[in-house]
């Protein structure tokens, strides 16, 4: 063995040494602010830490956010946002691709642009217009629904419409990247495949599910995983718009974590949830894998 | 659908241009017709901060709305100016172009090296870059905080910038396309006894530009929408960025909606021009992005 790394070129040492120096200021950042933080999350979260105390508690932050029913109200909005929001961006946006995928370019840019409008731009300004759209008093949406006789609602301050409206908001701001995604795997799929099944008099719902929608799996698991983490993780519109109120309604994990770590000040119980959060993404990420990827032929 | 196929067959037209117009029926119509108010949905907002902007206080709460400004002010913005805008402008904008400038530079070097040079334990790092972007970046956001806080970064520049660089999506982009470089290129410019660095600057980064473009827009756009980030990292209003300002304002001016939309035009009016000035690139690397992971 020794004699083998004595062997070792003096130039291949020297471009080892190079590629860990190159390497080694993305590496670093990376160990530093992100994987040193994430086994110092897992490593408070057994610990009662706020300002004041430091104290080992074993498991008794999960246990108790297991019993606490605002966080598992919050688990259930969770689950409520995802479950609704991601189908929905998944479809919304299948079938503006669908829509503009064959058009000029110009228009497929145009359409391109005005889904991705609200992804871009700042998410604060979103939010505080969509605010005002939403005032039981000001708002544009009750006078337009006036119109139609409706009576006037308080959307954000009503339990039953709060956490709806939020998700509207939400899907304005997650079909961005899903319909550039789409667009692009639109394109590539050979015309001369639809060609031929429109030839052979198949109608549109057999092109898209028999063609189509196979071509697109690879690009359906990536947007499914990608939308449902960036649900999870859903908090400026709601810390905007109704701060998890009224009564909990709005409240997720990831805004429980805020309420916990930078409002209460417990650290650890604000670690644990996140801890929680991502065992909960894996374990979702994982099935979203193994249910459409399976599928994905290459 | 295909009476219409066969129709243009007789006529003598290619198959292949009716894949490009489809024909007139009604399903067509109602998804034109959803098209364009999903069209009309999106874009409301903003039609709708734009012109609140210049609305006065009295006539942007009227009910009926007054859908246009009939009588236009600048009132909304003087207001809005009295609040340390400048300040906050800066803000966004150094800790957005740091963090892009560093991202780029720190992920070029990376990728570049995971891309094209063997070395031992080069799969592991690369192995660990990919897991810790699967999971949720928030999730390490209390931990990281409290050792900011630790460190005495919190409400300080080094401390909205520095952790930012550390998250491997731009190493992972920088891989992916440094994989498109040929080898040749590199191996001969070794031949010609060019030295790593000078490589590095002179072949490499060159050749990384496009892909480097889409990192820097992404880079940029979400330093400035990091919410969350700018909310626990910062204490003073003098140190807040354009979004944080503008939504503590939202406790100010709570239906004083022409300020409130003054603000948020001003806060995304600068993504907005990005974002259409390099479409292209844009696209292009959210496409290379997600095609190639």
């Amino acid at each position: 063995m020794e004699t083998r790394v004595r062997k070792i070129n003096p130039n291949l040492l020297r471009d080892w040494f190079m590629s860990y120096l190159f390497l080694l200021p993305a590496f670093g950042f990376f160990l530093v602010f992100v994987a040193y933080p994430m086994l110092r999350g897992i490593y408070i979260s057994f610990f009662n830490y706020s300002l004041r105390k430091f104290e080992y508690v074993g498991l008794r932050n999960y246990v108790d956010l297991f019993h606490n029913e605002t966080f598992m109200k919050s688990l259930w909005n969770t689950s409520l946002l995802v479950i609704i929001t991601v189908p929905l961006v998944i479809v919304f946006s299948i079938f503006v691709a669908m829509s503009i995928y064959r058009k000029r370019e110009f228009a497929r840019s145009f359409f391109r642009g005005v889904f991705y409008l609200p992804a871009v731009s700042s998410v604060v300004s979103i939010t505080v217009v969509w605010g005002w759209i939403y005032h039981p008093n000001y708002g544009v949406l009750n006078y337009l629904t006036g119109l139609f006789g409706a009576e006037p609602i308080s959307w954000l301050g009503n339990e039953k419409t709060a956490l709806l409206s939020i998700i509207a908001v939400l899907i304005t701001t997650s079909v961005g990247q899903p319909i550039i995604l789409y667009v692009a795997s639109l394109g590539n799929i050979p015309s001369s495949y639809i060609e031929a099944a429109q030839i052979d008099r198949a109608t549109s719902w057999q092109i898209f599910r028999k063609i189509i929608w196979p071509m697109l799996m690879p690009t359906n698991l990536y947007i499914i995983v990608i939308t449902t983490i960036n649900t999870f993780q859903c908090f400026a519109i709601i810390q905007l718009l109704t701060s998890g109120g009224p009564y909990y309604s709005t409240s997720t994990v990831m805004y429980g974590v805020y309420e916990q770590a930078f409002k209460l000040g417990n650290f650890g119980m604000a670690s644990a949830m996140g801890i929680i959060l991502a065992v909960i993404i894996g374990i979702i990420s994982t099935i979203q894998f193994k249910t459409f990827g399976s599928d994905v032929e290459y | 659908m295909s009476s219409t196929i066969q129709a243009g067959m007789k006529a003598g037209v290619n198959p292949s241009d009716l894949a490009g117009k489809k024909p007139w029926n009604i399903g067509n119509l109602i998804g034109n017709v959803i098209l364009t108010l999903s069209t009309l949905f999106f874009i409301f907002p903003f039609y709708w901060i734009i012109t609140g902007a210049f609305k006065k206080q009295t006539t942007a709460t009227a009910i009926p709305p007054e859908w246009f400004p009939l009588h236009p002010t600048l009132q909304n913005w003087s207001d809005l100016f009295k609040n340390a805008i400048w300040r906050w402008t800066f803000n966004s904008f150094f800790i957005s172009f740091c963090e892009m400038a560093a991202v780029c530079l720190v992920a070029a070097l990376a990728g570049y090296v995971l891309a094209k040079k063997s070395f031992p334990g080069r799969k592991i790092i690369f192995t660990m870059f990919v897991a810790a972007m699967a999971l949720p970046k928030q999730v390490i956001l209390v931990p990281l905080f409290t050792m900011l806080a630790d460190f005495g970064w919190v409400n300080t520049y080094r401390g909205l910038i520095l952790p930012a660089i550390g998250w491997p999506f731009g190493v992972f982009l920088m891989k992916q396309f440094s994989q498109t470089i040929p080898t040749e290129v590199i191996e001969a410019s070794k031949i010609d006894g060019c030295s790593e660095v000078r490589m590095f600057s002179t072949i490499i980064l060159p050749l990384l530009t496009p892909a480097l473009g889409a990192l820097a827009i992404f880079t940029f756009i979400g330093s400035w929408n990091d919410y969350f980030s700018q909310l626990i990292m910062t204490r003073s209003t003098s140190m807040m960025t354009l979004p944080m300002g503008i939504a503590t304002l939202q406790g100010e001016y709570t239906t004083n909606y022409g300020v409130m939309m003054a603000g948020a035009a001003l806060a995304s009016v600068p993504m907005i021009a990005i974002f259409l000035t390099f479409q292209k690139a844009f696209t292009q690397g959210i496409t290379m992005g997600a095609v190639k992971g």
